[in-house]
């Protein structure tokens, strides 16, 4: 009795085993171990700045060499180095992106027009009568971005400005989602030339809400080499497609340094002082 | 006889109406400066067509209608083009806006003009006369009217109601223009059933204001089925498909337009505002604005010039009291905090209420305590408390897929909730974050 439902049983067993063992040969996948070796090397913070939807679909791309290495913007040099000497390839040429924001109106700088008081979230206030603040287009201080930062990469200064940490900042672009005035863009560490106001104003009427905004007065369009730089629409444009002909020179007779050279964090050093209006 | 069904939740805030209900309509002195908003009106904004030096007449046009869903702009005071520029918005943004300068000596009188009659026109005609009048909903949320009136072909429109509800706190300017104008409000029904070619309108109007539903009885016509139908009063009747479901006891299914129950709704300034058209030949460039509330001195219904900026209009209503905290377009409920006190009057612009410290509420939030307040208050059937938890989560899609779009941001959650949870601000933003994804962008 017990030995036959041992046979029974063992034969089921054993024909399955048989059948999966060449179902294992027959229908087998190849998968590049590779793959699996470089997903292990690659950050895991799956946040989508390389435009691959997360790190396992790049270290396939990796493979496929169909992507760069450098282009994983949250890897240091070192872990770069380290995928393309693993797959033999160039690592490519690292090109870290970052936030950086348009708007340097800080409390110390731009008028407040009205007191906000409610939930404090940059989106609600802006829901009622824009936030408050003098400026329309200019950053509301309440700090969404940093909510919205998934690698802690913002803080908020004494200003009420976004500060963003360079190192870890990984350019996935939720920082861009959050905010409601659309103040936050995904650039180059490399370029350095940028212009930190969205105010569409154009003359000096507009420093009556903020002291740092563009005037569109065109003394950086003059400065630049020809075609860097535009004024449009009451603000200065940079053409970054020509970024190469970037140069410290255009920033220097700004009357408001909303045109800044940035070699770093924005907003890192404490304000200089005002500098004349008739330069 | 016609009994009003009546729709179901709302609240019943305060009236406050005692201000200003019995006061009649009075015309403000012109402002030395007009701004008008290219703006003013849902759809796509008007183009300027007028430069910088140009002298305008009052009446004339400033900017034209850009596509089918826009309005064209008028001068609401004769006077100079000042500047093209940007301008604060009543909404917290800035607009692009044409700034006049009014000319202290001028009579103010429009140019001489042919004034259309109606009922010698097609309905096309009449709508493209409407359109060119620069008539939008004066409820507040300015649709161009001239859209209602031409409903897509295959929905048969059986019934106008007019919206006199009024169901906003403070505000009296609808109660005071069927009370002093009725005539004028039912020659408007009259043209849109003209142009719809309908057999049937009612009049909505909460029972709080007797005296303009006594009028408008008065003047009702008795070769038209008008009827003049009072309401009990229950916050927000004045919402399209609140008062379509008061009237008709039909429902407007969700995310449906009122015109798919057959019923097109109108404000009564906007029916006032196209028998002006048809009376004196003026576009839509003054409406009647209500300033009431503690923070301010002298409190009425005047007659502004569109592109009056708030701080001439509040100086002419006494200034403000030197206890007052919040200027409100609109009313209390939906209406919107001002930071800006240059920003113009717009053609949506039902009134000006400002509250005193005093008379606004704790501003301490606290949790929610899952009473379900809000879920009995909700005329559209939601659950703020649980859209408000998604909302603080950032969870948009989740608020999308709970019906958001429904809302009609009326405050009634927020005005029940006993823990202060500004709930229908936070639908407010979340609306605008979904818009955003879907693309459409903020407005410039």
């Amino acid at each position: 009795m017990i030995l036959q439902s041992v046979l029974i049983l063992g034969g089921v067993g054993f024909t399955f085993a048989i059948l999966i063992a060449l179902a294992n040969k027959k229908l087998k996948v190849w998968d590049d171990p590779r793959i699996e070796a470089v997903a292990e090397m690659l950050p895991q913070a799956n946040c989508g700045a390389c435009g691959l939807p997360g790190c396992r679909a790049f270290a396939e791309a990796a493979v496929a060499g169909t992507v760069a290495p450098a282009k994983c913007n949250v890897m240091n040099p070192e872990g770069i180095a380290a995928v393309a000497a693993y797959l033999g390839v160039e690592a490519g040429a690292i090109d870290r992106k970052v936030a950086r924001l348009r708007c340097a109106g800080g409390t110390d700088v731009a008028v407040q027009q009205a007191e906000y008081r409610g939930l404090p979230s940059c989106a609600a206030a802006a829901a009622v009568a824009g936030g408050g603040k003098g400026c329309t287009w200019g950053c509301l201080g309440l700090a969404d971005c940093k909510v919205a930062c998934s690698f802690g990469a913002i803080s908020m200064n004494a200003q009420g400005l976004p500060v963003v940490d360079l190192a870890t900042c990984t350019a996935c672009g939720d920082c861009v989602t959050a905010c409601p005035k659309d103040l936050f863009v995904i650039m180059s560490e490399s370029q350095h030339l940028f212009v930190q106001c969205r105010n569409l104003i154009a003359g000096d009427d507009v420093l009556a809400q903020c002291r740092v905004a563009c005037t569109a007065c065109g003394r950086c369009v003059q400065d630049a080499a020809p075609g860097l730089i535009s004024v449009a629409s009451g603000v200065a444009i940079i053409d970054y497609d020509a970024a190469l002909l970037a140069d410290p020179r255009a920033i220097a007779r700004c009357p408001t340094q909303s045109i800044v050279w940035l070699e770093g964090v924005q907003f890192a050093e404490a304000r200089p002082a005002e500098r004349s209006m008739s330069a | 006889m016609l009994e009003s069904l009546g729709f179901r939740h709302g609240v019943h805030p305060p009236e406050h109406k005692e201000r200003t209900a019995a006061l009649p309509i009075r015309r403000m002195p012109f402002p030395d400066e007009i701004v008008l908003p290219l703006r003013q009106h849902a759809g796509n904004p008007a183009r300027p067509v007028v430069k910088v030096g140009d002298h305008v007449e009052r009446g004339d046009k400033v900017a034209e209608a850009d596509g089918f869903v826009s309005v064209p702009i008028h001068a609401s005071a004769a006077g100079t083009v000042a500047d093209i520029d940007w301008w604060p918005h009543i909404d917290g943004t800035s607009a692009m806006a044409v700034r006049l300068t009014v000319d202290p000596h001028a009579i103010q009188l429009p140019r001489p003009r042919v004034i259309p009659h109606w009922e010698g026109l097609t309905p096309a005609q009449v709508i493209q006369a409407v359109q060119d009048g620069g008539v939008v909903g004066l409820g507040g949320a300015a649709f161009p009217t001239h859209v209602k009136l031409s409903p897509p072909r295959e929905f048969a429109v059986h019934t106008i109601i007019i919206n006199g509800a009024e169901c906003e706190p403070y505000l009296t300017s609808d109660h005071r223009t069927m009370a002093e104008m009725p005539g004028r409000v039912l020659a408007g029904v009259r043209i849109m059933m003209h142009v719809l070619g309908v057999k049937r309108a009612v009049v909505g109007i909460e029972r709080n204001k007797p005296d303009a539903i006594a009028a408008m009885q008065a003047a009702c016509p008795t070769d038209l089925d008008i009827t003049i139908l009072p309401l009990t009063v229950k916050y927000p009747q004045g919402a399209e498909k609140m008062l379509i479901e008061a009237v008709t006891g039909v429902e407007v299914p969700s995310g449906k337009l009122p015109v798919s129950v057959g019923v097109v709704v109108q404000n009564v300034g906007s029916a006032a505002a196209i028998a002006e058209i048809f009376e004196t030949g003026l576009p839509l460039i003054e409406r009647i604005v209500t300033v009431s509330g503690d923070g301010v001195r002298k409190p009425g219904n005047l007659i502004v010039p569109v592109g009056t900026k708030l701080i001439d209009l509040l100086d002419v209503c006494g200034g403000l009291a030197p206890d007052a905290a919040e200027v409100i377009i609109g009313g209390p409920m939906m209406g919107v905090a001002q930071a800006n006190l240059d920003a113009p009057v717009t053609k949506g612009t039902t009134g000006v209420v400002v509250l005193t410290t005093a008379s606004m509420r704790g501003e301490t939030v606290y949790p929610c305590i899952h009473c379900g307040r809000c879920l009995d208050a909700c005329p559209v059937f939601l659950n703020p408390s649980l859209l408000g938890d998604l909302a603080r989560k950032q969870r948009y899609d989740a608020m999308a897929e709970l019906h958001l779009a429904d809302c009609m941001l009326c405050g009634s959650c927020s005005y029940v909730c006993p823990s202060n949870i500004p709930l229908s601000q936070q639908f407010a933003f979340s609306k605008a974050a979904l818009r955003k994804r879907a693309g459409a962008g903020a407005p410039a």
